[in-house]
């Protein structure tokens, strides 16, 4: 089911709860189960192989969409780098954040490996993130990345986990209509047993 | 300079502002078949094309973080997320509003039909007796002229319009009222119930304006937790959807959206002859001639109203005598902690929507403990369980957890839904450093003088909110969890939140026994103004620890039924 369809479902819905008036403006257990198979269903949000970048160059780019799926894998089936490069064409400061960054990134590994980071072997790539994603492993020759990682995962994280695969990675299973609300006793069982107060009958 | 225009037809009673007092006032003089004129600052409200209730984060390309990108800059187009029903701003471009150097205040204001109540939290408290006599009570503050008794058959009424989950407790700090069914509490709420039982806390079902049953021609909730991006079967309560647009059926409407008022103009026996506002889309001033007036435009804008009604008998703004209006100044004392909780990690998913919000919460619990280094007390709302993910939502486990991959991913779906927060909504003590004033220097965009606040907390609030961090910490403690976040670090009286932040402003227009000290009789109508009526926050004598929006319906209900009463009788 495309999104459409599926909006179309819910102007129905939103509608059809308003006319039913008084005591019965709930959704049938099908109908609400309808709306959550159609976020299953839900398409990728990447722009595909011919995307044509709206900020960043196509290298850049394409480091871009490396860099998200070594963040989280999956996010660049998610759109993750099509969001950054979205946003970046509408703010000057997002673009220079992410331009500068990956300057530096490709500067950093030309001079370590004489290769840029797309090109670079995996293991050098991820010796440089280990470098930059743990604090512990900080170092003055990586400060200037520092910034520019952390807006790459904050964002890359944004864009999976606000995309259909990442909400269904993430099992949320909300955002639809229910006639009544109850909480399943298997989770409520699950948590008193892992906390302090187990014992307590 | 463009000629006023003055219309010849006098309208009944104009009402000024949409908001819950406004919404009260058109709803029961409307049913009484009197015709009313509302002004709103803002525009027209469509449910249907104006709330994004529903929509998934992916639905638009910025996913929520606004077209430029302006929530990763802190800029604060959508104060509240992108997805929120349309409520207001902290700063209105064009209409500025000034802070006095020695103070910080902030200042949210709406501009929409229903005015904050499109998205407020709907929490729906009474005030207890004690908080009607307050001076009476410990020596703070001032008493109001009316009791608890008086105010609850209104409180009633307010309960049974609206439609209010809860059940009865029998608490002094806490009075029961006609409560519709609450709803059984979420995983971590149960957890926290457990931790309250353990250090003798009581946590019980909120209540909420949520409608668990269909009253009153609005749907039953179909629970999908999205109350503040706007609900379009009303189950929610605003007072756009549920006051407003039916008033608008009955015929004794007449509304004037996109108007904001300028000054309340007197004839020679000082009562309000008629209101002047702008027109914002021609930008031109009008006049209608009223025989009542009711104000409601939000605590301090109503007392900036009245501080611009200046005239040769009331030379320091209307009805101002007393000198009181815009004194009294209050927010709530707001403070919140969070914290992870290993027990919730890795709990078997299920939608947890419900309604928006808390379905349990703690009131005042410590009201006969003696000893205490503050007096009065404040609620807790808990927050916690498995919210739609949006932009934002995993950065503090990002944070915590450091490195990428697919252990990031395993450490993000372990940790989600296994945060839990408490936040504490506490009682100010109204000072004298705590007000509102005309600002001589500067006007907005209409025209209008701008207000200049000046904001203090005092030691009472100060000391009540580490009372609030031991509590909230030992409760996190108490379910084997530990603290992630403190809203405000621990340093001196900035450990409090803002003044003005949580948007609970009130008092600026009190009422009083005594012409003197107070602007408004028992009825909220002035003293000196026997056809002006206040009937938002600003009449409120202090601001208990139960947030104001309920109390304003109940007040309004009962300010609105003494107003037709006296029109009844021709005595306005």
């Amino acid at each position: 089911m495309d999104d459409v369809t599926r909006r179309d479902l819910f102007r129905i819905v939103g509608s059809s709860m308003v006319m039913t008036g008084a005591g019965s403006g709930v959704l049938s257990p099908a109908l609400a189960q309808h709306v959550h198979v159609a976020l299953a269903d839900a398409k990728s949000l990447s722009g595909g192989p011919n995307y044509q970048p709206k900020c960043f160059t196509s290298h850049n780019f394409r480091t871009l969409r490396k860099l998200s799926e070594i963040v989280i894998p999956g996010a660049s089936e998610a759109g993750a780098a099509e969001y950054i490069d979205f946003l970046s064409s509408r703010n000057e400061d997002l673009a220079a954040i992410f331009n500068g960054g990956f300057a530096w990134l490709d500067d950093y590994m030309q001079k370590k490996y004489a290769a840029d980071f797309l090109t670079a072997k995996p293991g050098q790539q991820t010796e440089l993130l280990d470098k930059l994603a743990y604090q512990k492993n900080h170092t003055p020759e990586v400060a200037g990345g520092v910034q520019f990682w952390t807006w790459v995962r904050n964002m890359v994280v944004d864009a999976y986990y606000t995309s259909p695969a990442g909400v269904k990675d993430i099992g949320f299973m909300g955002n639809g209509a229910m006639a009544t609300f109850s909480v399943p006793q298997e989770a409520v069982d699950y948590v008193m047993k892992r906390s302090p107060f187990a014992n307590e009958g | 300079m463009l000629q006023v225009q003055r219309s010849p037809e006098v309208h009944d009673v104009v009402v000024i502002g949409s908001g819950a007092g406004g919404g009260t006032t058109v709803k029961v003089l409307t049913d009484m078949g009197i015709n009313v004129t509302l002004i709103e600052a803002g525009p027209m409200l469509n449910p249907q094309k104006d709330f994004k209730e529903h929509m998934w984060p992916w639905e638009v390309d910025h996913r929520g973080v606004g077209p430029h990108a302006e929530n990763y800059f802190g800029k604060d187009i959508y104060p509240f997320g992108y997805f929120l029903a349309p409520n207001g701003y902290w700063n209105i471009p064009g209409e500025p509003f000034t802070v006095a150097p020695d103070s910080e205040f902030r200042w949210f204001r709406s501009r929409i039909m229903g005015g904050r109540t499109n998205h407020y939290g709907r929490i729906s408290l009474r005030f207890a007796d004690y908080d009607f006599k307050p001076y009476s009570f410990d020596g703070l503050g001032y008493d109001w002229p009316i009791t608890y008794d008086e105010m609850s058959p209104y409180y009633d009424k307010a309960e049974e319009f609206i439609g209010v989950t809860g059940t009865r407790e029998g608490m002094r700090s806490a009075p029961d009222g006609k409560f519709l069914p609450p709803v059984p509490p979420r995983v971590h709420e149960t957890l926290v119930m457990h931790a309250g039982k353990k250090l003798n806390i009581p946590v019980i079902p909120s209540r909420m304006a949520m409608l668990t049953k269909s009253i009153n021609g609005r749907a039953a909730c179909h629970y999908c937790g999205q109350c503040g991006r706007g609900c379009r079967t009303a189950s929610a309560f605003t007072s756009s959807q549920a006051m407003i647009f039916p008033a608008m059926k009955t015929g004794h409407l007449n509304i004037i959206s996109n108007a904001m008022a300028r000054e309340l103009l007197v004839d020679s026996q000082g009562r309000v002859s008629s209101v002047s506002y702008v027109d914002k889309a021609t930008r031109t001033e009008k006049q209608i001639r009223c025989r009542a007036v009711v104000v409601a435009a939000s605590a301090c804008e109503s007392a900036r109203l009245l501080l611009n009604s200046k005239s040769t008998k009331f030379p320091d703004g209307l009805a101002n005598s007393s000198g009181q209006v815009g004194r009294n100044l209050t927010d709530t004392v707001g403070y919140a902690v969070s914290g992870t909780v290993p027990a919730l990690e890795g709990m078997p998913r299920h939608n947890c929507d419900g309604i928006g919000g808390m379905h349990v919460y703690t009131p005042w619990w410590e009201l006969e403990k003696k000893n205490k280094d503050f007096p009065r007390g404040y609620h807790i709302e808990i927050g916690g369980g498995f919210g739609m993910p949006q932009i934002g939502s995993f950065r503090g486990v990002a944070a915590r957890a450091e490195g990428y991959g697919t252990k990031l991913k395993d450490d993000i779906r372990q940790f989600y839904g296994s945060q839990v927060s408490f936040a504490g909504r506490g009682e100010m003590i109204p000072n004298e450093f705590s007000y509102c004033e005309i600002d001589p220097s500067q006007v907005d965009q209409w025209g209008i003088p701008v207000l200049r606040f000046h904001f203090r907390w005092s030691e009472h609030e100060v000391n009540m909110v580490k009372h609030m961090n031991k509590t909230f910490t030992d409760l996190i403690s108490a379910m084997g969890g530990k603290v992630t976040s403190r809203e405000f670090p621990e340093k001196s009286a900035s450990a409090v939140s803002v003044g003005g932040e949580i948007i609970h402003e009130a008092g600026t227009v009190r009422m009083g026994a005594d012409p003197k000290t107070s602007v408004l009789n028992k009825w909220s109508q002035a003293h000196e103004v026997d056809n002006l009526f206040v009937a938002d926050a600003a009449p409120f004598n202090g601001n208990p620890d139960k947030n104001v929006t309920l109390t304003i319906v109940a007040n309004a209900w009962r300010a609105a039924e003494h107003l037709a009463d006296e029109m009844k009788k021709g005595n306005i």
